[in-house]
């Protein structure tokens, strides 16, 4: 999927973002981007609502389920809460959204730094294969993956959104997930 | 007790993992690297709400103390709380005669509570190699200070805080001063420092308080203060050990810090931007003026902060992703 597609897509999610928050009265959302393609999407959405908060990266390496599986990530960045997340309206932004296990250890995460008032979770493309009851509230694509088939978002600029076979090993410096089986 | 000279083949898992830290000496600058890098991460966890992560839930951690400590024990002990771990804390006064016996037996006795680490102090250099050796092999042991031997972590801390600081190690001028004769923590400083490239490791003291053929560790000696300080970045003091001290090696703590106590005078010849470091407890008036502990150049506090972040990369690395170690690592994120 072309840079143009991805951009089309963000553009529509800033659009879906602005009419649920006027539904909800929301009138000054703190938005945070998980690490590391949440927070190239969340950049882009973050200008496109032009929001007075600046924008918050959440790296959830220390809260993922299959830490003792995979091993500790060499190079964890600090999550860079520039304000803080008591009593505000959080928009958790990812860029892909499939089995859950990544939104809920963002949310074990941002409670370990205070209480929102409420999340919404923004996703650039959705796929099938949710391990754990979690939705999002406003989506960007829709993409169906067939077995053993990937996608993955390759950043900062351009966005591309990457389809190709699972490789043996993850490729550095991309975030990316497999089809479930 | 044993020797330590194959220390470092028992600090690495047959995938290259770090399953003990008992020195610093022997492991690589990628492996020391990643030690630095990960408490970069987790020096974070101290500004949530909530400082804790769930890394290594479930995991029990002992420390194993036959010594006495303040700020190691409570970092440590922070550092295995911070990641969620449950800690035992044992004071274990050391005895003479049976100190063979009594690890072992203290050991067995821990392991059959399904401990996961041992962090150990111990006055006998070798005591946490010793353990290693020794302990069952799910179960990990940090060196907290054993002897005039070795104490990683507060080697590790010290590189941490001097990167925040300066960065690159390589274009680096670093002073320590004191006693280096009996300091674990020079030790664990100065092969640090050689494996992370710096560019100069001075040692500054009396000669009476240098080991013998020091310049061997691939430091530059001096024995005036002024003179060994002069252009450093870096100026690491070190505590007088007189505990340690069987035999009159100095004449007075007045007349030593006459000497090599440090002041805002004597530190004027060093960089303007230099940084100064001591491990902890300072004997204010001894190695330093009070008003240099307490100046703007002093990272003394800084370095207890960095310590907690330190132990707990260390911690982490050593039993976080220990449950299936041996079979590989599943590739691609479960998002």
């Amino acid at each position: 999927m072309d840079h143009a597609a991805v951009e089309t897509a963000i553009a529509a999610m800033g659009i879906g973002l602005q009419a649920l928050l006027e539904r909800r009265h929301i009138t000054a959302p703190l938005m945070v981007g998980i690490h590391t393609g949440g927070v190239w999407v969340a950049e882009r959405l973050h200008a496109e609502l032009a929001l007075a908060d600046p924008l918050g990266h959440l790296d959830i390496s220390y809260y993922r389920d299959d830490f003792s599986r995979i091993g500790m990530h060499p190079q964890v960045r600090p999550s860079h809460l520039p304000v803080t997340v008591e009593n505000r309206h959080i928009i958790l932004v990812d860029d892909v959204l499939q089995t859950g296990r990544t939104i809920r250890a963002a949310l074990n995460t941002l409670f370990d730094y205070g209480r929102p008032k409420s999340v919404i979770l923004a996703v650039l493309a959705e796929l099938d294969g949710r391990h754990l009851p979690i939705e999002p509230n406003v989506v960007g694509l829709h993409a169906r993956l067939a077995a053993g088939e990937r996608i993955k978002l390759t950043g900062p600029a351009p966005l591309v959104l990457v389809r190709g076979r699972a490789p043996a090993k993850p490729a550095p410096k991309t975030h990316q997930v497999e089809a479930a089986p | 007790m044993m020797s330590h000279a194959n220390a470092h083949d028992l600090q690495l898992d047959p995938a290259g993992h770090l399953k003990h830290l008992l020195t610093v000496e022997g492991l690589s600058r990628e492996l020391l690297t990643e030690v630095l890098d990960q408490a970069e991460g987790f020096l974070g966890v101290a500004q949530q709400a909530v400082k804790k992560v769930p890394l290594c839930r479930g995991k029990v951690v002992a420390n194993l103390f036959f010594e006495t400590s303040t700020r190691t024990r409570t970092t440590f002990e922070l550092a295995a709380k911070r990641l969620s771990a449950d800690v035992l804390n044992l004071n274990i006064a050391a005895s003479a005669t049976t100190k063979g016996e009594t690890l072992l037996d203290t050991l067995r006795n821990l392991e059959a509570m399904q401990v996961d680490m041992f962090v150990v102090r111990h006055a006998a250099s070798g005591a946490a190699h010793f353990i290693a050796s020794q302990a069952a092999p799910h179960v990990s042991v940090i060196n907290a200070g054993d002897g005039r031997h070795a104490h990683p972590t507060q080697g590790m801390l010290d590189m941490f805080t001097i990167r925040r600081h300066k960065g690159a190690f390589e274009n680096l001028r670093i002073a320590i001063v004191g006693d280096i004769l009996h300091s674990r923590v020079a030790r664990s400083q100065i092969a640090a420092l050689n494996t992370l490239g710096t560019g100069e490791i001075r040692v500054i003291g009396p000669r009476t308080l240098m080991p013998a053929q020091v310049e061997s560790l691939g430091v530059r000696v001096f024995d005036d203060l002024r003179e060994g300080v002069r252009d450093a970045d870096v100026v690491i003091m070190l505590r007088l050990q007189r505990e340690r001290m069987s035999v009159a090696l100095l004449p007075s703590e007045h007349e030593y810090f006459q000497l090599y106590g440090l002041t805002e005078e004597r530190l004027s010849t060093a960089r303007p931007d230099a940084i100064v470091m001591h491990p902890g407890p300072i004997n204010r008036g001894v190695e330093m003026d009070t008003q240099v502990a307490d100046g703007p150049r002093s990272v003394i506090l800084e370095q207890v902060s960095n310590g907690i972040a330190v132990r707990m990369a260390v911690i982490a690395m050593c039993i976080g992703t220990q449950n299936l170690r041996g079979q590989s690592a599943v590739g691609g994120l479960d998002d």
